[in-house]
Protein backbone atom coordinates (compact mmCIF):
# COMPACT_ATOMS: atom_id res chain seq x y z
CA UNK A 1 0.00 0.00 0.00
CA UNK A 2 1.48 3.46 -1.07
CA UNK A 3 1.64 6.58 1.53
CA UNK A 4 -0.59 7.89 -0.81
CA UNK A 5 -3.32 5.24 -0.59
CA UNK A 6 -2.77 5.17 3.06
CA UNK A 7 -3.37 8.92 3.22
CA UNK A 8 -6.65 8.34 1.30
CA UNK A 9 -7.76 5.49 3.40
CA UNK A 10 -7.46 7.39 6.37
CA UNK A 11 -9.26 10.59 5.03
CA UNK A 12 -11.82 7.94 3.65
CA UNK A 13 -12.43 6.81 7.26
CA UNK A 14 -12.47 10.16 8.78
CA UNK A 15 -14.95 11.20 6.09
CA UNK A 16 -17.40 8.24 7.27
CA UNK A 17 -16.23 9.21 11.14
CA UNK A 18 -17.83 13.23 10.34
CA UNK A 19 -21.01 11.69 8.86
CA UNK A 20 -21.85 9.76 11.87
CA UNK A 21 -20.59 12.96 14.31
CA UNK A 22 -23.72 14.56 12.15
CA UNK A 23 -25.67 11.97 12.54
CA UNK A 24 -25.26 11.86 16.52
CA UNK A 25 -25.16 15.89 16.70
CA UNK A 26 -28.48 16.08 14.54
CA UNK A 27 -30.05 13.10 16.26
CA UNK A 28 -28.97 11.67 18.94
CA UNK A 29 -27.56 15.33 20.80
CA UNK A 30 -30.23 17.59 22.72
CA UNK A 31 -30.84 21.15 20.86
CA UNK A 32 -29.36 23.85 22.77
CA UNK A 33 -31.80 25.63 24.32
CA UNK A 34 -31.32 29.37 23.34
CA UNK A 35 -29.66 28.88 20.39
CA UNK A 36 -31.55 26.20 18.93
CA UNK A 37 -30.48 24.14 15.94
CA UNK A 38 -27.55 26.75 15.15
CA UNK A 39 -25.42 25.51 17.80
CA UNK A 40 -24.93 22.75 16.34
CA UNK A 41 -22.39 23.98 13.82
CA UNK A 42 -20.37 23.94 17.12
CA UNK A 43 -18.99 20.72 16.66
CA UNK A 44 -17.82 21.48 13.47
CA UNK A 45 -16.72 24.76 14.06
CA UNK A 46 -14.26 23.95 17.44
CA UNK A 47 -12.71 20.79 16.34
CA UNK A 48 -11.95 22.55 12.96
CA UNK A 49 -10.75 25.46 14.75
CA UNK A 50 -8.35 23.44 17.43
CA UNK A 51 -7.04 21.90 14.71
CA UNK A 52 -6.30 24.92 12.34
CA UNK A 53 -4.18 26.44 15.39
CA UNK A 54 -2.27 23.17 16.02
CA UNK A 55 -1.57 22.60 12.39
CA UNK A 56 0.41 26.29 12.53
CA UNK A 57 2.28 24.55 15.71
CA UNK A 58 3.32 21.79 14.13
CA UNK A 59 4.30 23.79 11.39
CA UNK A 60 6.45 26.04 13.35
CA UNK A 61 7.96 22.43 15.25
CA UNK A 62 8.90 20.92 11.74
CA UNK A 63 10.20 23.98 10.54
CA UNK A 64 12.55 24.33 13.89
CA UNK A 65 13.85 20.99 13.74
CA UNK A 66 14.12 21.26 9.60
CA UNK A 67 16.92 24.11 10.57
CA UNK A 68 18.91 21.50 12.94
CA UNK A 69 18.33 18.56 11.06
CA UNK A 70 17.79 19.51 7.60
CA UNK A 71 15.68 16.44 6.89
CA UNK A 72 13.42 16.97 3.76
CA UNK A 73 10.76 15.00 5.50
CA UNK A 74 10.57 17.63 7.85
CA UNK A 75 9.91 20.70 5.32
CA UNK A 76 7.42 18.42 3.40
CA UNK A 77 4.95 17.79 6.72
CA UNK A 78 5.37 21.22 7.72
CA UNK A 79 4.39 22.13 3.57
CA UNK A 80 1.54 19.67 4.45
CA UNK A 81 0.60 20.69 7.57
CA UNK A 82 0.45 24.38 6.44
CA UNK A 83 -1.69 23.59 3.40
CA UNK A 84 -4.16 21.28 5.97
CA UNK A 85 -4.43 24.28 8.46
CA UNK A 86 -5.38 26.66 5.73
CA UNK A 87 -8.38 24.10 4.82
CA UNK A 88 -9.63 24.02 8.44
CA UNK A 89 -8.96 27.80 8.56
CA UNK A 90 -10.98 27.91 6.13
CA UNK A 91 -13.76 26.41 7.40
CA UNK A 92 -13.64 28.31 10.68
CA UNK A 93 -14.24 31.37 8.77
CA UNK A 94 -16.98 29.98 6.71
CA UNK A 95 -18.97 27.98 9.26
CA UNK A 96 -18.50 31.01 11.68
CA UNK A 97 -20.62 33.35 9.73
CA UNK A 98 -23.25 30.49 9.16
CA UNK A 99 -23.16 30.58 12.74
CA UNK A 100 -22.97 34.11 13.37
CA UNK A 101 -25.67 35.46 11.23
CA UNK A 102 -28.72 33.78 13.19
CA UNK A 103 -26.74 34.28 16.79
CA UNK A 104 -25.73 37.15 16.58
CA UNK A 105 -27.85 39.32 13.26
CA UNK A 106 -24.50 39.91 11.30
CA UNK A 107 -22.11 37.40 9.00
CA UNK A 108 -19.38 39.00 10.18
CA UNK A 109 -18.14 41.43 12.91
CA UNK A 110 -14.76 42.12 14.11
CA UNK A 111 -14.66 40.61 17.12
CA UNK A 112 -11.00 39.58 18.66
CA UNK A 113 -11.69 35.72 17.63
CA UNK A 114 -12.87 36.35 14.10
CA UNK A 115 -10.15 38.30 13.54
CA UNK A 116 -7.69 36.49 15.48
CA UNK A 117 -8.55 33.27 12.90
CA UNK A 118 -8.27 35.27 9.88
CA UNK A 119 -5.19 36.39 10.88
CA UNK A 120 -4.15 32.44 11.50
CA UNK A 121 -5.02 32.25 7.63
CA UNK A 122 -3.16 35.37 6.66
CA UNK A 123 0.00 33.80 7.86
CA UNK A 124 -0.89 30.31 6.38
CA UNK A 125 -1.24 31.84 3.18
CA UNK A 126 1.62 33.96 3.21
CA UNK A 127 3.46 30.82 4.26
CA UNK A 128 2.08 29.43 0.89
CA UNK A 129 2.57 32.19 -0.63
CA UNK A 130 6.48 31.91 0.09
CA UNK A 131 6.82 28.81 -0.51
CA UNK A 132 5.28 29.47 -4.49
CA UNK A 133 8.12 32.98 -4.30
CA UNK A 134 10.92 30.99 -3.54
CA UNK A 135 12.90 29.38 -6.29
CA UNK A 136 15.70 26.93 -5.30
CA UNK A 137 14.49 24.25 -3.02
CA UNK A 138 16.83 24.81 -0.44
CA UNK A 139 16.25 28.06 0.23
CA UNK A 140 12.44 27.50 0.45
CA UNK A 141 13.00 24.98 2.82
CA UNK A 142 14.95 27.23 5.17
CA UNK A 143 12.70 30.53 4.76
CA UNK A 144 9.63 28.37 5.14
CA UNK A 145 10.82 27.18 8.01
CA UNK A 146 11.82 30.75 9.60
CA UNK A 147 8.38 31.71 8.60
CA UNK A 148 6.82 28.88 10.61
CA UNK A 149 8.77 29.40 14.05
CA UNK A 150 7.54 33.16 14.05
CA UNK A 151 4.07 31.73 12.90
CA UNK A 152 4.11 29.18 15.67
CA UNK A 153 4.74 32.05 18.03
CA UNK A 154 2.78 34.64 16.95
CA UNK A 155 -0.52 32.84 17.51
CA UNK A 156 -0.34 32.72 21.57
CA UNK A 157 0.17 36.71 20.59
CA UNK A 158 -3.25 36.55 18.53
CA UNK A 159 -4.86 34.55 21.06
CA UNK A 160 -4.23 36.76 23.73
CA UNK A 161 -5.49 39.39 22.23
CA UNK A 162 -8.62 37.09 22.43
CA UNK A 163 -8.54 38.09 26.21
CA UNK A 164 -7.63 41.86 26.10
CA UNK A 165 -9.90 43.36 23.22
CA UNK A 166 -13.91 43.31 23.86
CA UNK A 167 -15.43 40.13 22.25
CA UNK A 168 -18.92 39.13 21.64
CA UNK A 169 -17.46 35.39 21.36
CA UNK A 170 -18.92 33.20 23.30
CA UNK A 171 -15.85 31.85 25.84
CA UNK A 172 -14.32 29.14 25.82
CA UNK A 173 -16.89 26.26 26.94
CA UNK A 174 -14.74 22.69 27.19
CA UNK A 175 -10.64 24.05 27.02
CA UNK A 176 -10.85 25.93 29.78
CA UNK A 177 -9.31 26.04 33.28
CA UNK A 178 -12.65 25.01 35.09
CA UNK A 179 -14.24 21.69 34.27
CA UNK A 180 -16.28 22.12 31.02
CA UNK A 181 -19.70 23.47 31.47
CA UNK A 182 -21.30 21.33 28.46
CA UNK A 183 -24.28 18.85 29.17
CA UNK A 184 -22.62 14.77 29.04
CA UNK A 185 -24.29 14.09 25.64
CA UNK A 186 -22.71 17.42 23.99
CA UNK A 187 -19.43 16.87 25.52
CA UNK A 188 -19.40 13.29 24.11
CA UNK A 189 -20.43 14.75 20.56
CA UNK A 190 -18.06 17.55 20.44
CA UNK A 191 -14.97 14.96 21.76
CA UNK A 192 -16.11 12.50 19.27
CA UNK A 193 -15.60 15.31 16.46
CA UNK A 194 -12.39 16.24 17.97
CA UNK A 195 -10.98 12.67 17.46
CA UNK A 196 -12.69 12.92 13.86
CA UNK A 197 -10.84 15.81 13.21
CA UNK A 198 -7.80 14.60 14.48
CA UNK A 199 -8.63 11.74 11.45
CA UNK A 200 -9.27 13.87 8.86
CA UNK A 201 -5.91 15.93 9.71
CA UNK A 202 -3.66 12.90 9.36
CA UNK A 203 -5.78 11.42 6.45
CA UNK A 204 -4.90 14.67 4.49
CA UNK A 205 -1.57 15.31 5.44
CA UNK A 206 -0.51 12.10 4.91
CA UNK A 207 -2.24 12.61 1.14
CA UNK A 208 -0.27 16.07 0.78
CA UNK A 209 2.81 14.64 2.05
CA UNK A 210 2.67 11.49 -0.22
CA UNK A 211 2.28 13.97 -3.04
CA UNK A 212 5.08 16.42 -2.14
CA UNK A 213 7.38 13.12 -2.07
CA UNK A 214 6.40 12.60 -5.65
CA UNK A 215 6.47 16.37 -6.75
CA UNK A 216 9.90 16.78 -4.98
CA UNK A 217 11.46 13.86 -7.12
CA UNK A 218 11.88 15.76 -10.76
CA UNK A 219 13.22 18.56 -8.88
CA UNK A 220 15.84 16.75 -7.42
CA UNK A 221 16.21 14.77 -11.20
CA UNK A 222 14.91 11.17 -9.09
CA UNK A 223 12.16 8.63 -10.04
CA UNK A 224 9.11 9.12 -7.67
CA UNK A 225 8.78 5.95 -5.21
CA UNK A 226 5.42 6.40 -6.09
CA UNK B 1 28.36 39.72 23.39
CA UNK B 2 30.62 42.85 23.66
CA UNK B 3 32.10 42.03 20.76
CA UNK B 4 28.51 41.19 18.12
CA UNK B 5 27.46 44.96 19.94
CA UNK B 6 30.32 46.50 18.26
CA UNK B 7 29.52 44.37 15.05
CA UNK B 8 26.39 45.49 15.31
CA UNK B 9 27.36 49.51 15.89
CA UNK B 10 29.64 48.60 12.38
CA UNK B 11 26.93 47.82 10.67
CA UNK B 12 24.74 50.02 11.70
CA UNK B 13 26.92 53.13 11.21
CA UNK B 14 27.59 52.28 7.72
CA UNK B 15 24.07 51.82 6.44
CA UNK B 16 23.33 55.15 8.13
CA UNK B 17 26.18 57.40 6.92
CA UNK B 18 24.97 55.69 3.49
CA UNK B 19 21.55 56.69 4.42
CA UNK B 20 22.42 60.48 5.31
CA UNK B 21 25.00 60.58 2.02
CA UNK B 22 21.94 60.06 -0.35
CA UNK B 23 19.27 61.00 1.68
CA UNK B 24 16.96 60.08 -1.15
CA UNK B 25 14.93 57.39 0.59
CA UNK B 26 14.76 60.03 3.54
CA UNK B 27 13.49 62.04 2.34
CA UNK B 28 11.08 60.12 0.19
CA UNK B 29 9.59 58.57 3.29
CA UNK B 30 9.29 61.73 4.67
CA UNK B 31 7.52 62.91 1.91
CA UNK B 32 5.21 59.81 1.61
CA UNK B 33 4.44 60.38 5.77
CA UNK B 34 3.38 63.53 4.92
CA UNK B 35 0.86 63.14 2.06
CA UNK B 36 -0.47 59.89 3.74
CA UNK B 37 -1.80 62.58 6.66
CA UNK B 38 -3.08 64.55 4.10
CA UNK B 39 -4.60 61.67 2.27
CA UNK B 40 -6.26 60.60 5.82
CA UNK B 41 -7.64 64.21 6.52
CA UNK B 42 -9.73 64.01 3.50
CA UNK B 43 -10.79 60.45 3.75
CA UNK B 44 -13.39 61.07 6.20
CA UNK B 45 -16.36 63.33 7.10
CA UNK B 46 -14.99 65.47 9.41
CA UNK B 47 -18.71 66.29 10.09
CA UNK B 48 -19.57 63.25 11.29
CA UNK B 49 -16.62 61.61 12.69
CA UNK B 50 -14.61 63.62 15.36
CA UNK B 51 -10.82 63.75 14.65
CA UNK B 52 -9.84 62.70 18.27
CA UNK B 53 -11.55 58.97 17.95
CA UNK B 54 -9.62 58.33 14.32
CA UNK B 55 -6.16 60.07 15.44
CA UNK B 56 -4.72 56.57 16.76
CA UNK B 57 -5.84 54.54 14.04
CA UNK B 58 -4.22 57.44 11.81
CA UNK B 59 -0.89 57.71 13.45
CA UNK B 60 0.01 54.41 13.68
CA UNK B 61 -1.75 53.00 10.16
CA UNK B 62 0.84 56.04 8.62
CA UNK B 63 3.76 54.72 10.65
CA UNK B 64 3.09 51.23 9.59
CA UNK B 65 3.09 52.19 6.23
CA UNK B 66 5.95 54.19 6.51
CA UNK B 67 8.01 51.50 8.20
CA UNK B 68 7.56 49.02 5.52
CA UNK B 69 9.29 51.38 2.80
CA UNK B 70 11.86 51.81 5.08
CA UNK B 71 12.30 47.79 5.59
CA UNK B 72 11.75 47.12 1.82
CA UNK B 73 15.16 48.90 0.83
CA UNK B 74 16.82 47.26 3.87
CA UNK B 75 18.25 44.32 2.65
CA UNK B 76 17.62 46.00 -1.25
CA UNK B 77 20.10 48.11 -0.61
CA UNK B 78 22.74 45.26 0.14
CA UNK B 79 21.94 43.71 -3.57
CA UNK B 80 23.95 46.07 -5.43
CA UNK B 81 27.32 45.09 -6.63
CA UNK B 82 26.98 41.93 -4.19
CA UNK B 83 27.58 44.00 -0.87
CA UNK B 84 25.51 41.34 0.63
CA UNK B 85 28.32 38.77 -0.60
CA UNK B 86 30.86 41.41 0.49
CA UNK B 87 29.29 41.14 4.30
CA UNK B 88 28.75 38.05 4.81
CA UNK B 89 31.93 36.18 3.64
CA UNK B 90 33.71 39.30 6.08
CA UNK B 91 34.24 38.05 9.72
CA UNK B 92 30.80 39.39 11.03
CA UNK B 93 28.67 37.21 13.18
CA UNK B 94 25.16 36.93 11.76
CA UNK B 95 23.66 38.26 15.42
CA UNK B 96 25.95 41.37 15.06
CA UNK B 97 24.26 41.47 11.35
CA UNK B 98 21.23 41.83 12.27
CA UNK B 99 21.45 43.33 15.16
CA UNK B 100 22.82 46.26 13.06
CA UNK B 101 20.79 46.04 10.29
CA UNK B 102 17.98 46.48 13.20
CA UNK B 103 19.13 49.41 14.87
CA UNK B 104 19.92 50.93 11.30
CA UNK B 105 16.01 50.51 10.43
CA UNK B 106 15.00 51.70 13.83
CA UNK B 107 16.99 55.01 13.83
CA UNK B 108 15.85 55.28 9.96
CA UNK B 109 11.62 54.65 11.17
CA UNK B 110 12.28 56.74 14.45
CA UNK B 111 13.63 59.29 12.29
CA UNK B 112 9.82 59.14 9.95
CA UNK B 113 8.17 59.02 13.55
CA UNK B 114 10.16 62.27 14.48
CA UNK B 115 8.89 64.21 11.74
CA UNK B 116 5.19 62.46 11.32
CA UNK B 117 4.50 63.27 14.86
CA UNK B 118 4.88 66.88 14.87
CA UNK B 119 2.54 66.94 11.57
CA UNK B 120 0.27 64.52 13.11
CA UNK B 121 0.01 66.91 16.04
CA UNK B 122 -0.28 69.91 13.16
CA UNK B 123 -2.78 68.27 11.14
CA UNK B 124 -5.13 67.25 13.17
CA UNK B 125 -4.67 69.07 16.49
CA UNK B 126 -4.53 66.30 18.85
CA UNK B 127 -3.66 66.92 22.50
CA UNK B 128 -0.87 66.02 22.25
CA UNK B 129 1.65 67.51 24.96
CA UNK B 130 0.24 66.35 28.05
CA UNK B 131 0.95 63.02 27.01
CA UNK B 132 4.13 63.24 24.93
CA UNK B 133 6.34 60.98 27.18
CA UNK B 134 4.07 58.09 27.14
CA UNK B 135 3.69 58.31 23.90
CA UNK B 136 7.14 58.08 23.00
CA UNK B 137 7.86 55.37 25.10
CA UNK B 138 4.36 53.41 23.20
CA UNK B 139 6.44 54.24 20.20
CA UNK B 140 9.77 52.80 21.25
CA UNK B 141 7.94 49.44 22.23
CA UNK B 142 5.69 49.15 19.20
CA UNK B 143 8.55 49.97 16.66
CA UNK B 144 11.00 47.60 18.16
CA UNK B 145 8.45 45.18 17.77
CA UNK B 146 7.44 45.31 14.28
CA UNK B 147 10.94 46.58 12.94
CA UNK B 148 12.61 43.29 14.42
CA UNK B 149 10.02 41.44 12.28
CA UNK B 150 10.59 43.41 9.64
CA UNK B 151 14.04 43.50 9.59
CA UNK B 152 14.31 39.56 9.36
CA UNK B 153 11.54 39.27 6.51
CA UNK B 154 13.54 42.20 4.75
CA UNK B 155 16.37 40.01 4.52
CA UNK B 156 14.08 36.64 3.03
CA UNK B 157 11.97 38.52 0.78
CA UNK B 158 14.88 39.68 -1.53
CA UNK B 159 15.61 36.45 -3.06
CA UNK B 160 12.08 36.16 -3.65
CA UNK B 161 9.84 37.08 -6.46
CA UNK B 162 7.80 40.12 -6.50
CA UNK B 163 9.85 41.16 -3.34
CA UNK B 164 8.30 44.53 -2.53
CA UNK B 165 4.56 42.87 -2.45
CA UNK B 166 6.19 40.37 -0.60
CA UNK B 167 6.77 41.85 2.31
CA UNK B 168 3.95 43.37 3.29
CA UNK B 169 1.79 40.59 2.43
CA UNK B 170 4.35 38.45 5.25
CA UNK B 171 4.62 40.99 7.63
CA UNK B 172 1.03 42.19 8.27
CA UNK B 173 -0.68 39.63 10.22
CA UNK B 174 2.85 39.56 12.39
CA UNK B 175 2.31 43.60 12.72
CA UNK B 176 -1.27 43.18 14.44
CA UNK B 177 -0.58 42.44 18.11
CA UNK B 178 2.10 45.60 17.85
CA UNK B 179 0.02 47.88 15.97
CA UNK B 180 -3.29 46.77 17.54
CA UNK B 181 -1.73 47.11 20.79
CA UNK B 182 -0.22 50.64 20.20
CA UNK B 183 -3.33 52.24 18.91
CA UNK B 184 -5.69 50.87 22.20
CA UNK B 185 -2.64 52.37 24.09
CA UNK B 186 -2.56 55.40 22.30
CA UNK B 187 -6.44 56.04 22.06
CA UNK B 188 -6.40 55.64 26.06
CA UNK B 189 -3.40 58.63 25.96
CA UNK B 190 -5.58 60.87 23.91
CA UNK B 191 -8.60 60.06 25.86
CA UNK B 192 -7.00 61.61 29.03
CA UNK B 193 -7.07 57.88 30.56
CA UNK B 194 -4.39 56.68 32.68
CA UNK B 195 -1.26 54.76 31.23
CA UNK B 196 -2.10 51.93 34.02
CA UNK B 197 -5.47 51.07 32.05
CA UNK B 198 -3.61 49.74 29.56
CA UNK B 199 -1.34 47.89 31.28
CA UNK B 200 -2.45 44.64 29.56
CA UNK B 201 -1.37 46.21 26.59
CA UNK B 202 2.22 47.01 27.60
CA UNK B 203 2.87 43.55 28.89
CA UNK B 204 1.97 42.25 25.29
CA UNK B 205 3.72 44.56 23.65
CA UNK B 206 7.04 43.95 25.76
CA UNK B 207 6.42 40.76 25.67
CA UNK B 208 5.98 40.74 21.81
CA UNK B 209 9.69 42.86 21.55
CA UNK B 210 11.74 40.47 23.91
CA UNK B 211 10.50 37.62 22.74
CA UNK B 212 10.65 38.67 18.78
CA UNK B 213 14.14 40.28 18.74
CA UNK B 214 15.61 37.31 20.63
CA UNK B 215 13.78 34.77 18.27
CA UNK B 216 15.16 36.86 14.57
CA UNK B 217 18.66 37.51 16.04
CA UNK B 218 18.73 33.67 15.96
CA UNK B 219 16.79 33.11 13.14
CA UNK B 220 18.43 35.73 10.79
CA UNK B 221 22.00 33.14 10.51
CA UNK B 222 19.21 31.01 8.16
CA UNK B 223 17.62 33.67 5.71
CA UNK B 224 21.47 34.99 4.47
CA UNK B 225 23.52 31.85 4.53
CA UNK B 226 24.36 29.63 1.97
Amino acid sequence: MTLLAKGRAITLLGLCGLVGVYVRALAFTPVERVQGLAQKIYYLHVPAAIWAETAMIFVGLAGAFYLFLKDERLDRFAASSAEVGTVFATIVLTTGPIWGKPIWGTWWTWDARLTSTLLLFFVYVGYLLLRAAVVDPFLRSRYAAVLGICGMFLVPFIHFSVYLFRTLHPGPIVLKPSAPSLPAPMLVTWAVSVAVFTVLYVGFVTQRYALAVRGAAPERGEAGPG
Amino acid sequence: MRETLREAWTIARKDLVLEFRTRTALLSAFVFTALVLTVFYFGRDPTAVATIDLAPSILWVTFTFAAMLALNRAFQLELEHGALDGLLVSPLSRPGLYLGKLVANLAFVALIEAVGLPLFVLFFDVPVWPVLLPLLGVMALATTGFVAVGTLFSAMVIRMRFAELMLPVLLLPFLFPPLLGAVQITARLFGGRPLSEAGGWLRLLAAYDILFVSLATLLFRHTVDE
